[in-house]
């Protein structure tokens, strides 16, 4: 099945309409190397006058405001109020596992995370915040909703440890059931870098209970891997064990980094996902 | 041949595989169902997961039994089984095949090859030395024993003949070099005794055993029965009483059954049936009949081919008004023609006026001169008629006899009295007749004498005429060929006048001879030898009855074809010079006996052959499978659906019902009645209701089309499939009709369908006003209309029924428009019209408000006034003229441009052009 751009949008539209606006607590605001719509009450590097303030010793010849100064005898410097925005990057798996669905009546995972994705986004830059898919430049305002629905879309995977930036937002949707080593890379980086984040595991119902039986031969999507059982239902208990083991490790990797990790049903509201998402981002700050 | 009960095998070794069948269970049952395939991205999870419980899942015991019954029952076709087969007593020695091959044997023929050809396929397969001896009466005198094979094309070839079935003289002889060992026969009989049956059966059973095949159908032959009025006899084994058909062609010349006979009471007579049939049919049909055949029957003794005896003429009789006393009637010349033609003929007697009316074959003048109706009567000797004359004292006292037309030769006036009592001489007897005349071969009784006789002028081609004379050599009938009938002189009275010849019986059957040789095409007398007859065939019966070109027959001699058909002379028709005998088979026939041999059940069946049905059984059982599989390898989740397909696949289908349709309009269909369209002003639809029961009133009058009542049409709504024309008069308050409407319109225009456009704005229109236009634009607009254009001075709309030059209606002077003609379309040199031989205009528009021209009430009378006068009156009769041409412009299509009308039309020009100025 493939969306619109505009219709992703309106659906995503859809599922954040009725959330507060999403804004990210602004820690470590000292330290922000972009500037945002943030007014900060002091001064710093900014758009916005700030104040006046007479020249110091360090201050450059170049920052002194010659009009200003030159209404009386002393240097003025003007200084701007610093600002910053609390970016944000967004990075769904487009691994082909994402394209199943259990059932006719469900999305398929990678829709229902190009949804939440979008969703989310389009929360925060209601919130004033730049928000961009991971690795490219964030942005603010309406229009970016329509790239980021555009950039879902779109075919092609990245590395996501590789485009971590210092300080940014991180929302990881993926269904980890592939070889999960990069979520390891993913988080050392990013706690080595400072970037918070949340993962969300978007699951097809069927992968999480695992309800065949008899003789099934099961291929991944993406081919290459297969598995043949002779007695699928036997397979049940030892496929959900392993299924949590890998939910309680990729938790454990993530609580290590300080990130969040959730999961998330397909055949499940959306909107309970999107809640949690504001959550976690929220908290993972606080 | 294995033998289990009443099955029997024919390969029973092929039974021992059925061993395989317990192997094949387990095999069977092991074999686990095919994987579902599914795609599942966690397959990572399942990585190195062993099956805790791995155990193959079984085949179904119910698909599992299926699968071995269809095994089972493969093995058993294979193996030959035959349901009750024939138990034969083993034989060793040669084995002689006799096939009865008359017309007998013909309803079953191939019934009796197929037993033969097993019969010879057996002994092949025992290797006996066969022969095949076909009692055809073309048989061999020595049988030749040849191994059975090689006999079996022969037999297929072999096809029963139309004379009854004839074994060869001598049994001994023909079996002289049969071979060592008992000799066992099959005789395929026909139910029929004939001439040689019990000797050979005699021989044949002192040399083995005999099985004897009677036939399986019950034998009717049918015969003409002699007799002054001929008939038929139907001669039938069993009881039944089937109906004859009589066959020939009918007025268009195709040969077909004219009439059915029903035969009459049956009697018993040596054991057969006998059942008269009388042919009581009308002498125009009967003469028409070539043949009778039993219906249902297809054998040569079941067909009767009609021949002379069978048709009786018409003979016409004109003679003396029979106003005599009845004292007198003796000797009026009609009465001896009466009682001689009566029983054989079907005879018309009157003025010569009157008889000619009824078209006789024959016609008989008894002493006539100066007939007014001779140019009458020659016309039809010319076409075929035989007139026969006779003389008589006022032929012999007619003074101008030289003169007269119509007789064969110049006859010299006031006859000859040979035998009187003033003459010298006796009264002269009768010379034989020629062989090869007409009266060949009847006998003359020596008390026939003529006293008087009408001499002919000597001339040169006198004797060639002649067909009758007397003993001194002069003539006394003659006869000439005139066009293509035949002008007969008797040269002696009818009656007892002027000789005893009428009294006698030889006059009777003269007289039939004559009569028939009517409707006989000019032929050259019969060149062969004259004095021994010869027949030829001309169309021959083959066993089955059916009519066969006699390619290599030779001509038969007269004798031969008494003894009835035979070898070298099968049933037919025979011609010898202008005279047909039909050689027909059937006849009275004897039933056969078989002392001494084994007379073979008939209804007993040779076996049922299972092979195929179990083959079928195996299919239909390994399809199953294929279903059942399905239904496994699904998990059983879509096994309803499976049966529920298999069991739609085996309902027979539903009818499909035809489709609704409205009851006015298959009336409108049917009547080809004009259409209008409801516009919704009730005005207006009446005026178009009118209006085309005008035309249609006009169009009864005039023409052969004969429309019903008009009907309107609502577009929205109504089906108009079934129209050809409809009259669609425009309103500005008109809705515009639906796109399924317009959808339907376009169908109708584009399946030759026609809409005449009326703005009825013919008053206002041209002069700037408000008009229609704008209406009928947005009406129209939807529709696929063609290029359109005023109507050409030579488009066919101008003279499909009457010339016209204009179209008016209530008004006049409006242009008409229709499809524009192609561009390309040119005058040809000479001709008035161009080509415009394709595409009838699917709309014709105008603003003449013809409906209003056309409309009658319901008393007849005009609702709307036209012009003034004379004039109105006038153009009224224009605008019927147009719609009649309109209609059929509409039914016709451009039939009416087509070149060959066009001499007509320019002759019709011209003429105008002259009267005009």
């Amino acid at each position: 099945m493939s969306l619109s751009p505009v219709d992703l949008r309106a659906r995503a539209e859809a599922a954040s309409g009725h959330l507060p606006g999403l804004i990210l607590s602004a820690e470590r605001l000292a330290a922000m190397v972009a500037p945002g719509a943030h007014g900060l009450r002091r001064a710093g590097p900014g758009e916005d006058f700030w104040q006046y303030r007479p020249a110091a010793q360090g201050d450059t010849a170049r920052s002194i405001d010659w009009r200003r100064s030159a209404r009386s005898d002393a240097q003025f410097v003007r200084d701007r109020e610093a600002q910053t925005a609390q970016s944000a990057a967004i990075w769904l798996s487009r691994n082909p596992g994402m394209d199943f669905a259990g059932g006719p009546d469900r999305p398929t995972k990678a829709e229902r995370g190009r949804l939440l994705a979008l969703a989310v986004g389009m929360l925060m830059l209601r919130g004033g915040e730049k928000v961009a898919l991971l690795g490219q430049p964030p942005r603010a305002g309406r229009l970016q909703a329509e790239r980021l629905a555009e950039g879902l879309l779109a075919p092609g995977d990245t590395n996501p440890a590789a485009a971590l930036r210092p300080q940014m937002r991180v929302v990881v949707l993926s269904d980890f059931l592939s070889d999960p080593s990069w979520v390891q890379a993913l988080l050392t980086q990013a706690a080595s870098l400072g970037t918070m984040g949340v993962l969300l595991q978007v699951l097809d119902p069927d992968e999480a209970t695992f309800p065949y039986d008899g003789a099934v031969e099961f291929r991944a999507p993406a081919g290459g891997m297969r598995h043949d059982s002779r007695d699928a239902g036997g397979l049940r208990d030892a496929y959900l064990r392993r299924l949590a083991d890998r939910q309680d490790w990729v938790a454990a990797q993530a609580r290590q980094a300080g990130w969040q990790f959730g999961t998330h049903l397909s055949d499940a509201d959306p909107v309970e996902a999107l809640g949690w998402l504001w959550q976690a981002l929220g908290q993972g700050t606080r | 041949m294995l033998l289990l009960g009443p099955l029997g095998f024919a390969a029973p070794w092929v039974l021992g595989a059925l061993v395989a069948l317990p192997v094949l269970w387990v095999i069977l049952r092991a074999m686990p169902p095919a994987p579902r395939r599914i795609v599942f991205p966690g397959v990572a999870l399942l990585a190195g997961l062993a099956d805790c419980n791995p155990v193959a899942q079984r085949t179904p015991w119910w698909l599992l039994l299926l699968r071995l019954a269809a095994v089972a029952a493969l093995i058993l076709a294979f193996a030959g089984p035959v349901w009750k087969p024939v138990r034969q007593a083993p034989a060793d020695g040669p084995l002689l095949v006799v096939m009865d091959a008359g017309y007998a044997a013909a309803p079953d023929w191939s019934a009796r090859q197929t037993r033969a050809d097993r019969a010879l396929a057996d002994a092949a397969a025992d290797g006996r030395p066969a022969a095949l001896l076909l009692a055809d009466g073309q048989a061999d005198a020595v049988l030749a024993f040849q191994p059975a094979d090689s006999l079996r094309a022969g037999l297929r070839g072999a096809q029963p003949v139309s004379w009854p079935s004839t074994l060869p003289e001598d049994a001994q002889a023909a079996l002289a070099d049969a071979p060592e060992g008992r000799l066992s026969t099959l005789w395929l009989a026909d139910g029929t005794d004939y001439a040689n049956r019990p000797a050979w059966l005699q021989a044949l059973a002192d040399r083995g055993p005999v099985t004897v095949v009677p036939p399986s159908r019950p034998l009717r032959t049918l015969s003409l029965a002699e007799g002054e009025t001929p008939s038929l006899t139907l001669r039938a084994i069993d009881d039944a009483a089937p109906t004859i058909e009589a066959i020939g062609p009918d007025p268009q010349g195709i040969e077909r059954a004219l009439a059915t006979l029903t035969p009459g009471d049956p009697s018993v007579h040596e054991g057969l049936t006998v059942r008269p049939v009388a042919i009581d049919l009308p002498p125009e049909l009967r003469n028409r009949i070539t043949r009778f055949q039993v219906q249902a029957e297809g054998h040569a003794g079941a067909v009767v081919l009609a021949d002379d005896r069978v048709r009786r003429r018409k003979v016409g009789l004109v003679g003396d008004p029979a106003d005599q006393a009845e004292g007198q009637r003796l000797l009026a010349q009609t009465h001896y023609l009466r009682q001689a033609l009566a029983p054989t003929t079907d005879l018309v007697e009157g003025a010569l006026g009157d008889v000619l009316d009824t078209a006789p074959d024959v016609i008989i003048l008894a002493d006539q001169v100066q007939l007014a109706e001779t140019p009458e009567l020659a016309d039809w000797v010319q076409q075929g008629g035989l007139l026969i004359r006779f003389a008589g004292p006022r032929m012999a006292g007619y003074d101008r006899l030289m003169e007269e037309p119509l007789l064969p030769v110049a006859p010299r006036q006031g006859g000859r009295d040979i035998g009187g009592a003033l003459s010298w001489g006796d009264p002269r007897g009768l010379a034989p007749f020629p062989a090869d005349g007409p009266f060949a071969g009847l006998t003359l009784p020596d008390e026939v004498t003529v006293r008087a006789q009408l001499m002919a002028q000597p001339s040169p081609d006198l004797s060639e005429r002649t067909i009758a004379s007397l003993s001194d050599g002069t003539p006394l009938i003659t006869r000439d060929r005139n066009g293509q009938g035949q002008v007969v002189l008797v040269h002696v009275t009818a009656n007892a006048e002027w000789s005893n010849l009428p009294l006698s019986g030889l006059f009777v059957r003269m007289m039939e001879r004559l009569v028939a040789t009517a409707r006989l095409s000019p032929s050259e007398e019969a060149a062969e030898d004259r004095v021994q007859p010869f027949w030829t065939p001309q169309t021959v019966l083959d066993g089955f009855g059916r009519p066969a070109d006699p390619t290599d027959l030779v001509p038969v001699a007269a004798e031969d074809l008494d003894r009835g058909p035979g070898p070298g002379h099968p049933a037919g028709i025979y011609v010898a010079g202008e005279r047909r005998q039909a050689l027909n088979a059937g006849g009275p026939f004897t039933l056969a006996d078989w002392p001494g041999a084994t007379v073979e059940d008939v209804r007993a069946t040779p076996g049922r052959d299972l092979k195929g049905l179990l083959l079928a059984a195996a299919a239909l059982m390994l399809a199953l499978d294929a279903l059942g599989s399905v239904m496994v390898a699904r998990g059983g989740r879509r096994g309803g659906g499976a049966a529920l397909v298999l069991l739609l696949a085996l309902m027979p289908a539903p009818r499909v019902s035809a489709q609704e349709i409205d009851a006015d309009l298959a009336r409108a269909a049917d009547e080809v009645a004009l259409a209008y369209i409801i516009t919704g002003d009730s005005r207006v639809d009446e005026a178009s209701e009118q209006g085309l029961w005008g035309l249609s009133l006009a169009l009864r009058q005039r023409t052969s089309v004969e429309p019903g009542r008009p009907i309107g049409i609502d577009l929205d709504q109504d089906d108009l499939s079934l129209l050809t024309f409809l009259y669609w008069p425009v309103t500005e308050s008109q809705p515009a009709p639906s796109p399924q409407a317009y959808l339907r319109l376009n169908d109708f225009l584009r399946s030759g369908g026609m809409i005449l456009f009326d703005t009825r704005d013919g008053d206002v229109t041209g002069v700037g006003g408000p008009d229609m236009s704008g209406a009928l634009r947005r009406l129209a607009a939807p529709l696929d209309i063609p290029p359109l254009a005023p109507v050409p001075d030579d488009h066919v709309l101008t003279r499909t029924f009457y010339l016209l030059s204009d179209f008016p209606g209530r008004w006049q002077g409006n242009p008409v428009w229709l499809e524009a003609p192609p561009l390309t379309a040119e005058t040809e040199a000479g001709a008035p019209f161009r080509q415009l031989n394709d595409g009838v205009s699917p709309v014709v528009i105008g603003g003449n408000s013809w409906a209003e021209a056309w409309a009658v009430d319901d008393d007849g009378y005009s609702v709307f006034p036209i012009g003034s006068g004379w004039e109105g009156e006038q153009q009224r009769e224009m605008a019927y003229r147009f719609g009649i041409n309109l209609i059929m412009y509409v039914l016709t299509g451009n039939y009416k441009s087509d070149q060959v009308h066009v001499p007509a039309l320019l002759d019709r020009l011209r003429i105008e052009e002259i009267l005009a100025p």
